[in-house]
């Protein structure tokens, strides 16, 4: 594969594997998934409940719950390491301070029982050993930072005093206080309004242009992808059916998936017609179809889509790839021409 | 045209807490959550009407009040000009009938101790009148096949199915006694992408083949403007503006609709990349508390317009052509867009 040589990738997770042990046997949430983080860059994991778009990340961040997952093969470079093998106290020495990660509800990922003050203010304790008096002046501009009003009166509150919207901001100053290269944020935004999302989704790209950190944002919202994201990865049935860059992916989609998807949403011009829904649904990960897991949903799907699992390879476009049979024999002159 | 109206509702207001729901009393005491405060709608035979607004708007409390299964503290609803809080017994149990809900999430509304066939047919023992005891089966599976599943389906359990599925089966169930009006609340929200247009395509093919008015509650604009004639835009209990579809999307009448259409993601610029960039506009802050609305107009505090006059005079809701707004600003902003 040609990667450029001039970009280092930050985050490089390569054929992670993920499989789960359940009463009726073992399945594999996540399978041979790779793609690839760059400084500065947004890369949006799009998927629907049930495509391992989660469990990848949680896998990388060690925060997997073992058992009943388990990492069965990959690698996940950061800065030389691979994170999965890490030992917990290595790990611990990255997870947190250099990848830190923000949750979808954040009224559970806080805890209800310390103002949130102190609970920014033992970041630096534990990972700096700053003095008690000092974590907290921090904790305050962290919260003054993520637009928090009244941020040094409001150290003293506890998650429950706060809104939804401003609960997510004290998550996103958790997750910058140590300064982190990347932000990894699963659904940062799902459970709040538009207008809230609206405010979130700015705080982070501002954040982001400020610090140069790469942020993997995971989401089941293609409009919110189609706004922020440089990058793109397109899952299903735990395994990646597209990747590339954003307006790449999306203006020229290769997967019958993704093209389904982009039509599924509403557009002005189809009002009030029938939406070219994708037909079925996603497929129970225990009982997957022979070769390609999207085929009993596929209009194209042919032969060697039952017989045979499309590999992820090289598609149309820079640094694009699609699983898929049809990019073998190209649909448009265009690709025939590649 | 006004007996086309089916279903209208005249300044319905939902109050919760606050001791005796006594009019002397009211705003003592605990803090009243004025959760609907003053809503006027009109329902149109065979019309669809979505009702959009953020979380604690009041919304989905006014579906409920639509289908009474809350009274109103305040205000009237008619349905065929007749007023529904007066229905008593028999004659409320006949409208019923009439006016169904599909309520939001499809894992908590179903019965996980019941067949698919009997969580439908259970409209049935109910109205006992409406299907005679030899025709359930087949009108379950009838309705089973209209929704899109499979007759045998009716001997399945909730949890058997996914999802999508069970949203059918709860809308099914919805249609079982022939209403005239469903009452959908959020009914795709919890959906997958790709399960959510097959359910938006059922609707749409209800509403083509019953006839029947839809009353959709939502947060997605998109959806909305995709299934709906007409759009009530709520905000802190009140309407902000009630407008026709395209005519609300292309010029809105309101700030908090403006702002609205304005955050919501889109693919705008992936489906024609020369698309200017929209401005954005992000309000300050979240909705205030409904317990404690704010004096004047109840989006001052987060509005890029406000004035003097919007902290203190609180807007009434004007008629303006084929819609209506409730901000001091709505000719301004329908100015030259109305004809």
């Amino acid at each position: 594969m040609n990667r450029p040589m001039a970009a280092e990738p930050l985050l490089d997770v390569r054929d992670l594997s993920v499989e789960f042990d359940t009463r009726a046997g073992r399945l594999r949430a996540v399978d041979f998934v790779s793609w690839t983080l760059h400084r500065g860059r947004t890369l949006v994991i799009l998927g629907e409940s049930g495509s391992g778009k989660s469990v990848s990340t949680q896998a990388i961040t060690g925060i997997l719950d073992s058992p009943p997952g388990h990492v069965t093969g990959g690698q996940a470079l950061f800065d030389g390491m691979d994170l999965l093998t890490l030992t917990e106290r290595a790990r611990r020495g990255v997870v947190g301070s250099r990848i830190s990660l923000v949750f979808q509800d954040a009224l559970s990922a806080l805890n209800p029982v310390h103002t949130v003050g102190r609970q920014i203010a033992e970041l630096y304790r534990v990972h700096r050993g700053t003095s008690r008096s000092d974590a907290m002046k921090r904790a305050a501009e962290m919260l003054d930072r993520v637009g928090i009003p009244g941020a040094r009166g409001r150290v003293h509150d506890y998650p429950h005093q706060f809104s939804g919207g401003m609960r997510q901001r004290v998550m996103i100053a958790m997750a910058l206080a140590l300064g982190p290269e990347v932000l990894i944020a699963d659904e940062p935004t799902t459970a709040l309004d538009v207008t809230v999302q609206a405010q979130i989704l700015e705080l982070l790209a501002e954040i982001q242009a400020d610090t140069d950190m790469g942020v993997v944002l995971i989401t089941h919202d293609l409009a919110v992808a189609a706004e922020i994201a440089d990058d793109l990865v397109v899952m299903y049935a735990g395994r990646v059916v597209e990747s590339g860059a954003t307006a790449d992916v999306l203006g020229d989609p290769q997967h019958p998936y993704t093209q389904g998807l982009l039509q599924s949403v509403p557009s002005a011009e189809r009002r009030g017609q029938d939406l070219p829904a994708i037909p079925g649904t996603p497929p129970d990960l225990m009982r997957l179809p022979s070769g390609c897991p999207f085929r009993p949903r596929c209009p194209h799907a042919h032969d060697r889509c039952v017989t045979e699992r499309p590999a992820l390879q090289p598609a149309p476009g820079e640094l694009r790839f699609g699983a898929c049979h049809l990019l073998d024999q190209p649909l448009s002159p265009e690709g025939a021409a590649r | 045209m006004t007996d086309d109206v089916i279903l209208r509702a005249e300044g319905l207001v939902k109050h919760y807490g606050g001791g005796p729901a006594l009019p002397w009393r009211r705003g003592r005491g605990a803090a009243v959550v004025r959760a609907v405060d003053g809503v006027g709608l009109e329902l149109r035979r065979g019309q669809a009407l979505g009702i959009v607004g953020e979380s604690g708007c009041g919304k989905s409390t006014l579906l409920r009040l639509l289908c009474a299964l809350e009274r109103p503290t305040d205000g009237r609803l008619l349905f065929e000009g007749e007023d529904v809080a007066r229905l008593r017994g028999a004659a409320l149990k006949r409208w019923r009938r009439r006016v169904q809900v599909v309520f939001q999430d499809p894992y908590a509304s179903l019965n996980p101790r019941l067949r698919v066939g009997e969580i439908i047919g259970e409209a049935f023992d109910v109205h006992p009148d409406v299907v005679p005891r030899a025709g359930r089966r087949a009108r379950i599976a009838e309705l089973l096949e209209l929704v899109g599943l499979d007759a045998r389906h009716a001997d399945r359990y909730p949890h058997q199915f996914s999802g999508g599925q069970r949203q059918r089966i709860g809308i099914a169930r919805g249609l079982a006694l022939g209403p005239d009006v469903l009452l959908c609340d959020e009914p795709v929200s919890a959906l997958d992408l790709s399960v959510q247009a097959q359910v938006v395509n059922l609707l749409l093919k209800l509403r083509r083949e019953l006839g029947l008015a839809l009353v959709f509650v939502s947060h997605d604009l998109g959806v909305v403007r995709h299934v709906c004639d007409d759009v009530t835009v709520m905000y802190l209990g009140k309407v902000a503006e009630q407008a026709p579809v395209d005519a609300l999307y292309a010029v809105p009448g309101h700030p908090y609709t403006e702002a609205l259409l304005s955050a919501e993601p889109s693919l705008d610029r992936i489906r024609d990349p020369h698309a200017p960039r929209r401005t954005r506009i992000v309000l300050a802050g979240d909705p205030p508390s409904p317990s404690a609305p704010p004096p004047g107009c109840r989006f001052h505090t987060r509005c890029p317009r406000a004035q003097d006059l919007c902290r203190d005079t609180e807007p009434l809701l004007t008629v303006w052509g084929q819609r209506a707004g409730a901000c001091h600003f709505t000719d301004a902003m329908l100015a030259g867009s109305v004809d």
